[in-house]
């Protein structure tokens, strides 16, 4: 790994100088494992470790869920029935495996609204962002493919609507939801193709993982005050850093079993409570349940989805220019896949050169209410599509893409950002005193 | 060698370039193009493109719902009072102006007369409705004689159509659809 200066691994014993020459595995693990990080990352630099953990936990929990689930409509609900009573453990597996879905999202928001207030995004980290973003959306396909599977009303309702977004694109949609659905409507085909794509695209996320970390590797990670590491000796980088092991990676771990407290008091006491009953109702393709409603993580976007109906102006007006190619169900497509893209646009959208909120004092509001927009949102998305939440709905989704492609350019121009520290050494300096005199030094901000 | 063979022997060079590459992408189009074919719906679940449906228990004023093609379609022999109420409607009360039946021309109107399925003999009194149960705003399956029209009643965002299954009040754009459907003989309808 190139990037910060530091100690690299010097193999000593004959077996390792002579590993070392035909493969040099151990310089690889040792240099990943011993990364100079900065020394001031705070309590929202866990979520990777968290995420790391999530994808392992997921692939393994799946893996021997696969040993006893069939992937046809006639018995895929009976032999998820049979996993939850005749497997040994069978309950608690799947019960970890489908809040496990949830505890990564969790941090997977967590993470990206972290990276989105401390500038992560910004050069020289765009790839790392880029990267991210594609995870995301594969993380995104691969919960929906596999909440079909159990073939609950959920899941084939679900998976109906969605599917049908497909079909709202012009001249093509109607072949190209034939073909994903391998015929006229969900059914034994779709569940066959879902489930052996829902099985392949971890592993494709697990490949992204790699480069995920490989890039920030290279421009070393950011930190709460986005001021670089100097790279001007190694002896100045040393006093910026402490390698990732043992300082972070033991730091990380107590984290993630805090979490892990939470994650497995909900999958004991309540593993039910963040899903839907009718998913415990067998597929019904004559009867539709009262209210579909996707998984909580999904529930913002969905709300964009529904938020720009025909009576909206700026509706009304793509369809009047596109000469009626672009409707009303078009345009909410457009809008959902739009709201991750402009967010994957935001280190050329934003301006500003400086990096950490931190020191952008108008950028903060902005952001506080892009959090709010985004649970608002996420709440809109589980009411029932009539008034007063549409309109709610089209304020925060117009909110949502105000902040990336407006006020993220502008900020850029028209604020004043305040002094930002010289080095990481003296953020973490400023810090420590701040802590001495217990929190009582004005000046010096509460740790995040 | 000299400049202008040298020339020569670029523009021959090229040539093999671009020929290489494209055959390479003609082979990997080949090898590519039946992973991509086989997620289109396989034979089995073409075959069933086309369905008889024997109707001769259907009383008049009762339905009965089939799965064709995935989805549900609504036969429903109407009583002459549903009729009677679907053909007074005038067609500028109608929010769907037009039949959407696969049997007749697009863009025919959508007058009562044009939605029902004439039967095996005889004159058509509108008797048999065959319409597709699937709403036209999200594809939820409307329930039956609900609604403030008599006709349809859609649960998950409240879309009502008429005896004819036209849609009246409610955020669906159109009416539900007449799939292609004739009686082959007194008591069975084919679909498709």
């Amino acid at each position: 790994m190139s990037g910060i200066p530091h100690d690299h691994y010097e193999p000593k014993a004959a077996w390792e100088k002579g590993l070392a020459k035909r493969l040099p595995i151990v310089g690889l693990m040792y240099d990943t494992l011993m990364i100079p990080t900065p020394k001031n990352l705070n309590w929202m630099w866990i979520w990777g470790i968290v995420l790391t953990f999530c994808l392992a936990l997921q692939i393994i929990t799946g893996i021997v869920l696969v040993m006893h689930y069939t992937p046809h409509v006639d018995l895929a609900f009976a032999s998820v029935e049979h996993i939850m009573r005749n497997v040994n453990g069978g309950a608690m597996l799947r019960y970890i495996h489908m809040n496990g879905a949830s505890l990564f999202f969790v941090a997977v928001y967590a993470h990206i609204f972290r990276g989105l207030y401390y500038g992560s995004y910004k050069a020289p980290r765009e790839i790392t962002w880029i990267i991210g973003m594609l995870i995301y959306l594969l993380m995104m396909g691969t919960a929906f493919m596999g909440y079909v599977l159990p073939w609950g009303q959920m899941s084939f309702w679900g998976a109906t609507v969605i599917t049908g977004l497909f079909g709202a694109i012009p001249f093509v949609g109607e072949a190209l939801q034939t073909w994903l659905l391998g015929g006229p409507a969900v059914d034994n085909a779709t569940l066959n193709r879902f489930f052996s794509l829902h099985y392949l695209l971890p592993f494709v996320i697990a490949g992204l993982v790699i480069l995920h970390i490989w890039a920030f590797h290279t421009t070393g990670n950011n930190n709460p005050t986005g001021v670089e590491v100097r790279r001007t000796s190694k002896e100045d980088a040393e006093k910026d850093t402490l390698p990732f092991w043992p300082y972070f990676v033991i730091k990380d771990l107590f984290a993630l079993a805090v979490i892990l407290a939470v994650f497995f008091a909900i999958v004991g006491f309540m593993p039910n409570y963040l899903g839907h009953p009718d998913n415990y109702i067998e597929a019904n393709a004559l009867a539709t349940p009262a209210h579909i409603v996707p998984e909580w993580y999904f529930l913002p976007f969905y709300a964009i989805l529904r938020a720009f109906t025909s009576d909206v102006w700026i509706v009304i007006a793509a369809n009047w220019i596109t000469g009626g190619i672009i409707d009303a169900k078009f345009f909410g497509v457009l809008a959902m896949f739009g709201a991750i893209a402009v967010m994957a646009l935001a280190p050329w959208l934003d301006t500003s050169s400086v990096r950490s909120g931190r020191y952008r004092p108008m950028f903060k509001w902005w952001f506080a209410l892009l959090v709010v927009d985004f649970i608002v949102l996420m709440w809109l998305g589980a009411m029932p599509a009539e008034e007063p939440y549409a309109t709610f709905s089209l304020i925060a989704s117009a909110y949502w893409f105000a902040y990336f492609l407006v006020i993220l350019p502008l900020l850029g121009v028209i604020e004043k950002p305040d002094a930002q520290p010289a080095t990481i050494e003296e953020d973490f300096a400023a810090k420590a005193r701040g802590g001495d005199a217990g929190g009582a030094a004005p000046s010096v901000q509460p740790a995040e | 060698m000299s400049h202008a063979e040298q020339e020569h022997d670029e523009e021959r060079r090229d040539f093999l370039y671009y020929a290489t590459a494209g055959a390479g992408v003609i082979a990997t189009g080949a090898a590519v193009w039946p992973l991509v074919n086989q997620m289109n719906p396989s034979a089995d679940v073409l075959a069933l493109s086309s369905i008889r449906v024997d109707v001769g228990e259907v009383e008049p004023g009762s339905q009965l719902t089939v799965k064709w093609l995935g989805k549900p379609i609504f036969i429903r022999r109407r009583t002459p009072e549903e009729i009677e109420e679907a053909r007074a409607v005038a067609l500028d009360d109608l929010a769907d102006p037009l039949a959407r039946n696969d049997n007749l021309a697009d863009g025919t109107d959508g007058n009562d007369a044009n939605r029902s399925v004439p039967p095996f003999e005889g004159d058509d009194t509108g008797e048999w409705l065959v319409i597709q149960g699937v709403c036209t705003h999200l594809g939820c399956v409307p329930l039956g004689d609900a609604g403030d029209f008599g006709g349809w009643f859609c649960p998950c965002h409240g879309s009502h159509y008429d005896t004819s299954g036209r849609i009246r009040k409610g955020p669906a754009p159109t009416n539900l659809p007449v799939p292609v459907a004739e009686f082959v003989d007194e008591t069975t309808i084919k679909l498709g």
